[in-house]
């Protein structure tokens, strides 16, 4: 969850495993903002696989803290990356490597406290050339916000992506939340755009701003102060608790969530036209 | 000499001046993208900016952005794409110099953003790496910026999640490193660069206002001087004119 980094996050899902309450989840994601502090909070992770968890607006995120200082909700397991490693793990598993030789990390602690990644020196070099070894990383679900999709999950992607793509192929289901359900003709009028091709898609959910307060390129801006009183309210378990009532656990789904937010939504919607020009895919 | 600018503003013009023109430069958030924007309206016209989760840049964004993947970042972009994309350049030696922050540095310039204590028990578990390390290994120069204060710069950081010269001398060259190092470190109070045979930081300049004595007592580190240390040179007006025409609202005036 998370693998645009801190644009489309999926945070209608963060709610709804909150909600049902599931517990000793891998969270495996680069840096996924306030998702992954939130779920920790709540008990629903047992391991962080990723690059960084925190509050991009706030700084620190006091759950992730709290876990990984004093066991509090409960003790949580920490695979370290970089952003480049984790992403390059996603491409082995997305290919069907076993492991991907990376270079990024080479002198970093990672390569020590992360006990997965090995240390070999490059067959081909007669010289010893030092290159650190990752295993192929292979979720078993991704969760991706799309901002339109059709109902057979051929989904159109604009603006930067991050790991997407070599998540998207990574695992072994993918879930679309789309922004808007368009009919098939529109993505298939511009397959270029096409991320995400529907025959890999388990699932399609229309969920208007399922990345709130995360923004979505051409459709929704941040909710920047939404991360600061996050951050203010979450300083203690007992703060946190409350937050997560509020915001979460006292609401049926995104629609009431939706509800809630009511004209401060409305404020984040983009309203303005910077469309690109067509490409035109004439045969003859 | 009257002052008509902050520290914030000189740290931001000391950090536009290590930007060449027609460089590729890993940019972060506020400090750093601001740098770009000067260095990009003066010396440095033809620079590249790059942005991790697979953003590039000519001109700086027009709008307020609180992250790199916000809409003002993207509309406009010269290429928006996926971090392996962006971030192989760097892999590929194709990126001449990245900005980084850290909680701790340390005389060797390897930065830590993971750990504070034991990495398996401890006392601050901090964010973490992000895509640090990755720019901090494989940029050709690395350009540190670090508030000044004595248990930020330490003698030896609990976790190197970006490693500059290691335990210095060719370390950082015999662990595989492609890039170059750090090339510099900008504070509040001064700037270090790597100097000797060990790569280790030295005072290169103290900010005006601030004295050699004072810096060293907020340093971790028994911090030696190059032989030339001089003050730092006060912006010029040409690049408090583009800085003020980026930061319109006065964001880093005070």
């Amino acid at each position: 969850m998370g693998a645009a980094l801190e644009n489309a996050i999926p945070f209608a899902v963060t709610h709804e495993l909150i909600r049902q309450g599931f517990q000793n989840l891998n969270m495996v994601a680069p840096i996924s903002d306030i998702s992954t502090d939130m779920l920790i909070g709540a008990g629903c992770v047992k391991t962080v696989t990723g690059a960084w968890v925190g509050n991009v607006s706030g700084g620190m995120g006091h759950n992730y803290r709290r876990a990984a200082e004093k066991g509090i909700p409960n003790t949580i397991t920490i695979n370290d990356y970089s952003n480049f490693s984790i992403g390059m793990a996603f491409f082995a598993g997305a290919y069907g490597l076993p492991y991907i030789p990376v270079k990024s990390i080479l002198g970093s602690d990672i390569t020590k406290s992360n006990s997965s990644i090995k240390m070999a020196t490059n067959p081909f070099s007669d010289e010893y050339e030092p290159v650190a070894l990752v295993p192929a990383l292979k979720p078993d679900i991704a969760f991706l916000v799309v901002q339109r999709s059709d109902r057979f999950g051929n989904s159109h992607i604009w603006g930067s992506t991050g790991l997407t793509q070599e998540a998207s192929i990574a695992a072994e289901k993918i879930i679309v939340l789309a922004d808007e359900i368009v009919e098939p003709e529109v993505i298939a009028s511009d397959p270029g755009r096409v991320l995400i091709p529907g025959f890999g898609v388990n699932a399609v959910c229309h969920v208007p701003a399922a990345c709130h307060p995360s923004p979505l390129i051409g459709r929704w801006k941040r909710d920047n102060d939404f991360f600061h009183d996050y951050h203010k309210e979450t300083r203690d378990p007992a703060g946190f608790e409350n937050w997560c009532d509020q915001w979460i656990r006292h609401l049926p789904d995104h629609e009431a969530y939706r509800t809630k937010l009511g004209d401060r939504l409305e404020t984040l919607r983009i309203i303005g036209d910077a469309p690109s020009a067509p490409a035109n895919y004439a045969a003859e | 000499m009257p002052e008509n600018y902050s520290t914030q503003e000189l740290m931001i013009i000391a950090a536009a001046r290590e930007i060449n023109d027609y460089e590729r430069i890993f940019v972060g958030m506020r400090l750093p993208i601001t740098a770009y924007g000067v260095a990009r309206l003066t010396h440095a016209p033809n620079a590249v900016g790059l942005f991790e989760s697979g953003v590039s840049r000519y001109e700086p964004a027009k709008d307020m952005l609180y992250t790199m993947c916000d809409g003002p970042n993207q509309l406009g972009a010269a290429w928006t794409t996926g971090l392996i994309q962006i971030m192989g350049l760097l892999s590929g030696g194709r990126v001449h110099a990245g900005f980084i922050g850290g909680a701790e540095i340390d005389r060797y310039g390897n930065i830590n953003t993971s750990y504070i204590g034991d990495s398996d028990n401890p006392d601050v578990k901090l964010p973490g790496s992000g895509g640090a390390p990755d720019i901090a290994s494989m940029a050709e120069r690395l350009i540190i910026i670090m508030n000044h204060e004595k248990h930020r710069l330490v003698e030896k950081v609990d976790y190197i999640t970006s490693p500059g010269f290691l335990g210095g001398g060719n370390e950082r060259k015999m662990a595989g490193l492609s890039g170059g190092g750090p090339a510099v470190v900008i504070t509040d109070r001064a700037i270090l660069r790597p100097y000797g045979p060990k790569n280790e930081l030295h005072l290169a300049a103290y900010h005006p206002n601030h004295t050699v004595q004072e810096i060293l007592k907020n340093t971790g580190w028994d911090l030696k001087s190059i032989p030339d240390v001089h003050e730092t040179a006060s912006p010029t007006k040409v690049e408090l004119e583009a800085l003020h025409q980026i930061d319109k609202d006065g964001f880093w005036r005070n």
